[in-house]
């Protein structure tokens, strides 16, 4: 499995966002599945995620324009999920699974060995904006732990040298 | 005593998932079956079937369904509850991995049942390959007239949407999940008014667990009766146990409801692993209270746990053995919880950054006499009905379980604890000083 990489559009892109017919045409047919607008609304920042690879500002104001709700509103949707990204991320977000399963089958480890041969902590990411890592509660693999899932796909039953190695595979895919 | 395989019969088989397959193993024969009986008969059926709801209160699943009013005039929905987070918890994607049109043919028969014509699939956002399997399986299905218009012939039209959350806990908890469906944060409301009377866009919801709809197939196909031979008496069917944590065989277990913990542990799990001894288990997922190595005997069902003063909950086993610092454990959990509590109510959102806060400081080794009872009476505000939602309970039932069963272990952190903590360090020092989490 390779798991592809995000490409985060450049801030000043996004600053003012705007929809195109390719995208316009997703929304609608998303609409349809709802009686509110309101409730397209995960399914709009998803797919502006996947489109863009995070929720700017301008994004949001976009959104908001489109489903007839506030940009603050918008906002406060967005902040209080994990997933949205609301700054660019890295081409590989790391995350680590902290939960209990994970936490007393290794996770630790595979934290340690990230941060030494990234050289960032939880939270940061690497100056050449290739790797991010983050600290996550329990992603629901626990049988499989220790558990990273990097961008949308899952690695389990990690070692520090299978993470390591999937780190160099990772890093070779730039 | 591990019977036949149900609800993973598939598991194995790496072209298992497709419609193909699962007509081939006799598909949808069961929403044929429900589809040819007045909705009252299929509600009855699965009440008879003494079904309890999987997804962690174990409440019947055709008593929730009787209480749709049936004279209500205007649309009703199901929601199938695929959020699965709760910690130790992997079963319903290992359902939707091996045989996902189970679920979906669940789904269908759920709605005839309760007279809805749209459902939703409402999946944790991080679970994207599992998400595209659904929407694979509802493609097929929908080619195959089994979803969509006049599904199988009939008169019943039914629309089913995955819809994917986006990283919260909470919104597993039934209502949070639908004002998270209805595009909002994720807030559990206040019940009563129940789901089944105003539930998403104010309108009379059923929300099921996937394993939960997975039984349904089944119990249309096989009767009642055979699914109420399975387990005992109000404690029927087959249930997937996850077992996790330091057993030789992780992974999810079909079995019939009601075996022990010592089975569950031993004989599927394969004992611990390194040969080492068993010190602590929670029984259903981090939210139920911890049982310890004396308690393996307890039957795995939702009245044995229940006798024996914890939850079945998810059915996620989390095996501890000697090497875990229960204190450590705590802290974890207080962790996930504070990071997870909605925000809401002050005693679930405050308590468990207390929690938290108290159990880092004595893992960093500044533990007080008091922080014990300090614990136990936090845990206490945050429950017994102090909250909207369970998450207060979630956080307080664990941690004032191992607080109780396991307090020699505080005790002692705390008499080895420095003995003169820093006065210029707040009480309760900011969770943002422990990277990764408190942001």
């Amino acid at each position: 499995m390779s798991t592809r990489p995000i490409t985060a559009a450049d801030p000043a892109a996004v600053a003012r966002a705007g929809f195109d017919d390719a995208m316009e045409s997703k929304i609608t047919a998303l609409l349809a599945r709802y009686p509110t607008a309101q409730a397209a609304l995960l399914p709009v920042l998803w797919l502006c995620q996947e489109r863009y690879g995070w929720i700017s500002p301008g994004i949001m104001e976009a959104v908001a324009v489109r489903l007839g709700v506030s940009p603050a509103y918008i906002q406060g949707v967005v902040t209080f999920y994990t997933m949205f990204y609301t700054a660019p991320p890295a081409r590989y977000v790391l995350q680590v699974c902290e939960t209990l399963s994970c936490a007393v089958c290794g996770a630790k480890d595979l934290l340690a060995l990230l941060e030494r041969r990234l050289g960032i902590k939880p939270g940061e990411r690497t100056a050449d904006g290739s790797f991010q890592i983050v600290g996550v509660q329990c992603l629901g693999a626990c049988g499989n732990a220790p558990v990273v899932q990097v961008n949308d796909d899952y690695y389990e039953d990690l070692t520090p040298a299978r993470l390591d190695s999937l780190l160099a595979e990772l890093g070779r895919a730039r | 005593m591990s019977a036949e395989a149900v609800l993973l019969r598939a598991r194995g088989n790496p072209s298992g998932r497709t419609l193909e397959a699962y007509l081939g193993a006799g598909g949808y024969e069961g929403l044929r079956k429900a589809l040819a009986r007045v909705p009252e008969a299929v509600v009855k059926e699965v009440s008879d079937s003494e079904l309890r709801g999987r997804g962690g209160a174990g409440f019947p699943t055709g008593r929730k369904w009787s209480f749709v009013p049936k004279d209500h005039p205007g649309p009703r929905y199901l929601i199938c509850n695929a959020d699965e987070s709760e910690p130790g918890t992997f079963k319903d994607r290992e359902l939707i991995e091996c045989d996902p049109h189970m679920v979906i043919e669940g789904i269908a028969i759920a709605c005839w049942a309760i007279g809805a014509h749209t459902a939703y699939i409402y999946i944790r956002g991080e679970f994207v390959r599992w998400a595209r399997i659904l929407e694979q399986a509802l493609d097929e299905a929908r080619a195959r007239g089994l979803v969509g218009r006049s599904i199988l012939g009939s008169p019943f039209d039914l629309d089913i949407w995955v819809h994917r959350g986006a990283g919260a806990y909470i919104c597993g908890e039934e209502t949070a999940l639908i004002e998270s469906l209805e595009g909002k944060r994720g807030f559990p409301r206040l019940k009563p008014p129940f789901p089944a009377v105003v539930g998403v866009f104010g309108k009379p919801t059923v929300v099921n667990n996937v394993e939960t709809l997975a039984c349904v197939p089944h119990i249309m196909t096989r009767g009642a009766a055979w699914f109420a031979s399975i387990g005992r008496s109000r404690n029927t069917g087959p249930k997937l146990y996850c077992v996790s944590g330091h057993v030789n065989r992780p992974g999810v277990y079909e079995l019939p409801l009601g075996v022990t913990f010592r089975e569950i542990i031993e004989q599927h799990g394969g004992g611990i692993r390194n040969g080492g001894k068993l010190k602590a288990f929670f029984p259903g997922g981090s939210s139920a209270p911890i049982m310890t190595a004396g308690d393996v005997d307890v039957r795995a069902d939702f009245d044995g746990c229940a006798e024996a003063g914890t939850m079945l909950g998810s059915g996620g086993v989390i095996v501890f053995d000697e090497s875990v610092d229960i204190v450590a454990a705590a802290a974890n959990l207080a962790h996930f919880y504070a990071h997870e509590s909605c925000g809401q109510c002050t005693p679930c959102r405050e308590g468990a950054d207390w929690c938290m806060d108290i159990l880092d400081r004595m893992l960093d080794g500044h533990g007080r006499s008091a922080d014990p009872d300090t614990l136990l009476r936090i845990c206490r505000f945050a429950s017994e009905g102090m909250t909207i939602c369970p998450l207060g309970d979630a956080f307080a039932l664990p941690i004032s379980s191992m607080v109780t069963k396991f307090r020699d272990e505080f005790e002692r952190r705390i008499s080895t604890a420095s003995p003169r903590p820093q006065k210029k360090l707040p009480a309760l020092p900011w969770a943002g000083q422990r990277p990764g989490f408190g942001d």
